[in-house]
């Protein structure tokens, strides 16, 4: 664990359960994530990574189950929860009728933050020169750019992240983690899947949960 | 970090954002006012053009014509923020849902509701309307229309996970538009016969009172359980 003397727990599972297309991907699976932590959930595809992290961010209900933030069902503390959590989905919600500049203002002013720079905020994801270019005319990890840069601006502990490194060349990914580390280190928490290898976040730093694909 | 961002500021936020959109992709804005121009100018057409019949249907032509055009323009009020992830984001946000939900419902209905007001008394000359009713007819679209993009959302909403909801979003919807369709024609039907017809604006009026508060709620559940 990054760091012991914070051992404030943020999200708590309670024996979750999620049944897909007749399928169970997991049941009974509890865990807790601690302030200072980045979980990685690992497993092959199918074997309901993203359900899960749906799940956790309260996107979807699972089949049984809870998802406390501090020691609160989400469903009963849902606003409290939001202002706390960064959920970013494989789909990046970027609008590509939108230029880069325009989603970003977007989404942070959605979030509630109007004290930004966002010319700023788009230097430090490399996308200096192309803040008003359409996201539409951007590569895929520019696109993928314009959604991370809102990691860069905000004060959300809990951040989930759904293969967050797609589309990202090396360089980036590294600064990416060494964001993680930095989040982490200010009391936040990190849970994310990749298939990357990471070469900042060791595995001493980086908690796993492992789900297999089942037959059942 | 400051969260300054009142209510107020995120409801034209999200306003601003979707009308540049359109503004942006102008096809879908015309879409539904083109299908509205077509049916009614084809009307006369099939009907033959004797005054007398044209002013007696006009105001259901008119209305029909107007409701199902309101229809048609739906689907893409949730389904592209739904393909890229928008609309995940929006329900995650710690701005409340039903005025987000109602913003996005608003720049729907300057869209595609506006514009039918502001043909509509073009194509009622074409049809011979009584020209006593002219108010009426603008009266009744002005506080009808809100209402159908209202009730519509709801209907979009549940729809929008589905890959094919096209049908069943008219079965879900079309029982909800017919009260309107009911009393706006028999309003402009009163005023062509120099009747009074504010009770009938009337309860469209509350139709719309009822669903301007109403259906941001709705809506914003029936998103929750389409995403899930």
């Amino acid at each position: 664990m990054a760091d012991n003397n914070q051992q404030q727990v943020l999200v708590r599972a309670n024996e979750l359960t999620c049944i897909r297309e007749d399928r169970i991907l997991f049941d009974q699976l509890s865990f807790e994530i601690n302030a200072g932590d980045i979980v990685q959930i690992e497993g092959p595809n199918g074997a309901g990574k993203t359900s899960l992290l749906r799940i956790i961010a309260g996107l979807s209900r699972p089949y049984a189950g809870e998802i406390q933030y501090i020691d609160t069902d989400i469903t009963q503390c849902r606003d409290e929860f939001n202002e706390d959590l960064l959920y970013l989905g494989h789909l990046a919600g970027v609008k590509s009728e939108l230029t880069a500049n325009e989603n970003l203002n977007f989404n942070l002013r959605l979030s509630g933050y109007d004290d930004f720079d966002s010319y700023d905020l788009l230097a430090k994801v490399n996308l200096g020169g192309f803040e008003e270019a359409l996201a539409g005319h951007l590569s895929a990890g520019q696109h993928r750019r314009t959604a991370l840069a809102r990691l860069w601006h905000t004060n959300c502990k809990i951040w989930i992240l759904d293969e967050p490194f797609t589309a990202i060349d090396k360089k980036g990914v590294e600064e990416l983690e060494q964001l993680f580390i930095k989040h982490t280190q200010s009391g936040g928490c990190v849970i994310m899947t990749t298939h990357q290898d990471m070469s900042l976040i060791t595995d001493e730093v980086l908690r796993k949960i492992k789900l297999d694909y089942r037959f059942v | 970090m400051k969260r300054g961002i009142s209510y107020t500021q995120a409801f034209l936020t999200l306003l601003q954002r979707d009308l540049k959109i359109a503004i942006r992709h102008r096809g879908d804005i015309f879409n539904p006012l083109l299908f509205f121009v077509l049916v009614v100018t084809l009307f006369p057409l099939g009907i033959g053009p004797e005054p007398q019949v044209l002013s007696r249907v006009a105001p259901g032509i008119i209305w029909v014509a107007a409701l199902l055009a309101s229809m048609l323009s739906l689907e893409r009020l949730f389904k592209a923020d739904f393909n890229d992830g928008s609309l995940e984001q929006m329900l995650l946000s710690p701005q409340p849902l039903p005025i987000l939900v109602l913003s996005k419902v608003l720049a729907h209905w300057i869209l595609t509701g506006v514009p039918l007001i502001l043909v509509a008394p073009l194509l009622a000359v074409l049809l011979h309307l009584e020209s006593n009713s002219y108010t009426a007819l603008i009266l009744t679209l002005t506080v009808g229309t809100p209402v159908l993009s209202l009730l519509g959302a709801i209907g979009v909403a549940l729809t929008v996970g589905l890959r094919k909801g096209g049908v069943l979003l008219s079965l879900l919807i079309l029982p909800l538009y017919i009260p309107v369709l009911i009393f706006a024609t028999s309003a402009i039907d009163a005023a062509g016969l120099n009747l009074p017809y504010t009770g009938q604006l009337a309860i469209i009026g509350a139709m719309l009172v009822g669903s301007l508060i109403m259906a941001p709620f709705a809506i914003g559940a029936s998103l929750r359980v389409s995403t899930n």
